[in-house]
């Protein structure tokens, strides 16, 4: 078939995508390198070295800011903003406003490198960073949603892409808990206090802290999901209207979910019901969309065996099954608590980060640097493939670490002697657990020497790719 | 709540499950123009959408987990003010002190209300309660040779005590050490089983308005010389002048007093350390410590317990 009219080419704005791709692989390898460090630190103190800056207190949220806010964060940037461009065909609304977001975003994550080991936080858990960081974060979310919606708004297709209302939704509601829970009276430039108070304020703040993970960990990278895994694939979304139901179910109930994190707490009764209930029914469109993802791929299962990038999504998604079965059962009351304060949680909360969203972002990343950086496929699949595997081991090391510390320590809580005291006190429950805080920190160098090796297969692509470019040839990707 | 608040709960919720019913509900029938199982009529980048219909069993947990939502919301409060048809509560949380918390626990009991706490702890009571009776009978001294009696005094003692005197008595710095028969406040039974439960409350004035820095100094060596250290004559000569004012309550001899509960200056043991600068520190800024009341936490009976195995710490035979 021969075309009479030569397509215009869409000039995309693909520089701030490779600037965001880059950081993206750069802030994971620091932020999940920071996690191994300080779960190194809780089995050998010594490694603080007596530096109060390098202590476990100051390094741990520098790591949860690093991962979700730096490499998470960064991700969805570089996704969303290739995503949107491709399939609204249109280039970003504004490339100044673009580039603006990623010198603001940087600069908030400098900000959190210099001042969370300084001891500079407003206590705040995932909203550590002090009332000054706050305004900047604020700016550059604003820049990002006059971005994102302004591109959607002069797009060149008649409908919106599934994966930019699952991108616009996060977006939207991210500056929204920001804002309200950042709400703070300064007393000095690196010094505020929450204009919350009491269970208001722990409510304020879980409200955030769930919708963090329902938002930013969740929705965005759903919004990766639905254009990466169709695009390696090769097929079709699965169901149009399953995407429908469970998109609207999924941001309606997120925000309701918050109080499962104060069960048993000052928080009044009916707010735990009514928290614990939408918490439980969200398990169903959760679903929905790892339904939607991997019967994506019927027709396809075959490309499995050959395509690590593929691989890489699809067990994120099997990962993201799991976590949020797991989540909405950890909400009901009697099960939270057995699981609440345990290493439970915090392996529930790594399944979801290393299993789902570290490893959707990272087939992700492998499909984009490539087609960013002039290149026809990544410098090496094998690489990939021992990526996966360094990355899959990894996680499983580090979340049945978790889970048997998890649920031995909320047992050893709980156990009673004839007399009616308890029989450990807590110190035997941190003894009790020091294998399987060895057992993640193995999990966590698997995962490390996984991203190492993923920064270098990138750099040989784009060293590459560079090349080519200075050569003057343009390599045509699929 | 004010009724307000409460309806806007209600309607919120109710009105929220509602629509996802809705949307649920809609989105099982095929509305749009494209047959089952056919591509959607877009495409974006090169991806195309088949409009399949929702997975059956899908559907069926959604409605599954609505019903259980409903009946949930029915059973207990949740629905604003609605207080459930079990009558449920976790516990009594609008009290505001100890006193009003028994009394809202008999009122729950006789009325027959479901309030999960009020009912562990009352049941805990009943299990437990006769052990620690039967303890109490026992005189402390006694106790202290009771070996089971001392397995219970331990775990009470490394759930409730540990945190501040550190899971072997041994205490810390501000937190005293129980296990070197060296009392603040005596260490007969009767005034360890005081202590755990009226709790004490240790304050030392400061003086730094009072003395100059080369004075502070000069005490601080007058009383490290008092538990036998070798310091300057001349520095504790000049301190000894100043002592004067210290032994109000530490007594003229330093070996302080039991009723004030101040510090024995003479028998080396610090307790807010024993270096120069920490006794400068001490005299210059004065020191507070507080021991908590433990009667209205564990009771008489247990604390009994407990007074035996720290007596027992001192008094091992």
């Amino acid at each position: 078939m021969s075309q009479t009219i030569p397509q215009q080419p869409i000039e995309y704005n693909m520089k701030v995508v490779r600037q965001f791709t880059v950081m993206t692989i750069i802030w994971g390898i620091v932020g999940m390198a920071l996690g191994v460090l300080i779960a190194a630190q809780l089995v050998w103190p010594e490694l603080n070295f007596n530096t109060p800056w390098l202590t476990y207190s100051r390094l741990r949220p520098l790591h949860t800011n690093a991962v979700i806010f730096a490499f998470g964060t960064s991700a969805l940037f570089a996704t969303s903003y290739y995503v949107v461009q491709k399939t609204c065909k249109v280039s970003l609304f504004s490339d100044k406003l673009a580039a603006f977001t990623f010198w603001g975003w940087q600069a908030v994550i400098l900000a959190a490198v210099i001042t969370l080991p300084l001891g500079l936080t407003s206590s705040k858990e995932y909203a550590e960073l002090e009332w000054p960081i706050d305004i900047l974060i604020a700016v550059v979310w604003i820049a990002y949603l006059i971005v994102f919606f302004g591109t959607l708004a002069i797009r060149k297709t008649s409908h919106i892409y599934v994966a930019n209302w699952f991108y616009g939704g996060f977006i939207v509601v991210i500056a929204m808990l920001h804002i309200v829970n950042s709400m703070a009276i300064p007393v000095s430039f690196t010094k505020s206090y929450s204009i919350y108070s009491g269970a208001a304020d722990a409510m304020i703040q879980w409200w955030y802290g769930h919708n963090a993970v329902g938002f930013l960990l969740t929705a965005g990278f759903l919004g990766m999901m639905y254009y990466f895994v169709p695009k390696q694939a090769e097929r079709p979304v699965y169901s149009y209207r399953l995407s429908v139901v469970h998109f609207w179910a999924l941001i309606t109930l997120y925000i309701w979910a918050g109080p499962h994190h104060l069960h048993y707490t000052a928080l009044p009764d009916w707010t735990q019901s009514v928290g614990m209930v939408m918490s439980v029914i969200l398990f169903v469109p959760s679903w929905g969309g790892m339904i939607n993802g991997i019967m994506t791929l019927s027709g396809a299962w075959h490309k499995l065996r050959t395509d690590p990038i593929l691989r890489f999504l699809i067990v994120s998604l099997s990962f993201y099954g799991m976590s949020t079965f797991e989540g909405p059962m950890m909400a009901i009351k009697s099960v939270n608590a057995l699981s609440h304060y345990t290493d439970w949680t915090v392996g529930h909360v790594h399944s979801g980060a290393l299993g789902w969203v570290a490893m959707i972002t990272i087939g992700s990343m492998y499909y984009l640097v490539p087609r960013l950086f002039n290149q026809k496929e990544i410098h090496s699949t094998k690489l990939v493939n021992v990526h996966f595997w360094l990355h899959t081991i990894g996680v499983v090391f580090y979340i049945v670490s978790m889970w048997i510390s998890g649920v031995m320590q909320g047992l050893m809580w709980r156990a009673t002697n004839s007399d009616g005291t308890l029989t450990y006190s807590f110190v035997e429950s941190v003894e009790a657990s020091y294998p399987f805080w060895t057992g993640r920190f193995i999990g966590g160098v698997f995962i490390v020497i996984g991203m190492l090796l993923m920064a270098y297969n990138c750099y040989q692509t784009i060293r590459a790719g560079r090349r080519e470019t200075a050569a003057g040839n343009v390599v045509q990707t699929a | 709540m004010s009724s307000f608040w409460s309806a806007w709960i209600i309607v919120l919720t109710l009105a929220t499950l509602v629509a996802l019913i809705w949307l649920l509900r809609w989105n099982m029938k095929n509305y749009t123009h494209i047959e089952e199982g056919q591509e959607m009529d877009h495409e974006f980048d090169g991806i195309v959408e088949l409009n399949n219909p929702l997975p059956k069993w899908w559907t069926y947990l959604f409605w599954a987990c609505f019903v259980w939502g409903f009946l949930y919301l029915a059973l207990f409060p949740g629905l604003g003010n609605f207080s459930g048809l079990l009558d449920w509560k976790s516990s009594n949380q609008d009290v505001q002190s100890l006193e009003e918390s028994r009394q809202a626990m008999e009122e729950a009991h006789e009325k027959g209300m479901i309030v999960e706490y009020d009912r562990a702890v009352r049941a805990a009571e009943e299990k437990y309660g006769p052990i620690f009776e039967a303890f109490a009978e026992q005189p402390v001294e006694e106790l202290a040779k009771n070996e089971d009696a001392l397995d219970v005094g331990q775990r009470l003692f490394l759930q409730n005590c540990a945190q501040c005197h550190g899971s072997n008595a041994m205490g810390g710095q501000g937190f005293p050490n129980l296990t070197d028969d060296d009392w603040l406040y005596g260490g007969e039974p009767n005034d360890i089983k005081t202590s755990l439960l009226q709790g004490r409350r240790g304050n030392m004035a400061p003086f730094g308005e009072q003395f100059s820095d080369k004075e502070i100094n000069e005490l601080a060596n007058y009383v490290a010389s008092l538990s036998g250290r070798d310091r300057d004559p001349d520095l504790i000569e000049a301190g000894k002048a100043n002592f004067a004012v210290c032994s109000a309550c530490h007594g003229a001899d330093g070996k302080g007093n039991q009723q004030l509960g101040a510090p024995n200056l003479t028998d080396d043991v610090w307790l807010y350390g024993g270096s120069i600068n920490k006794i400068e520190e001490t005299i210059r800024y004065g020191r507070s410590g507080v021991m908590p009341a433990w009667k209205d936490i564990l009771g008489e009976d247990k604390i009994h317990v407990i007074s035996a195995y720290v007596y027992s710490l001192s008094n091992d035979e």
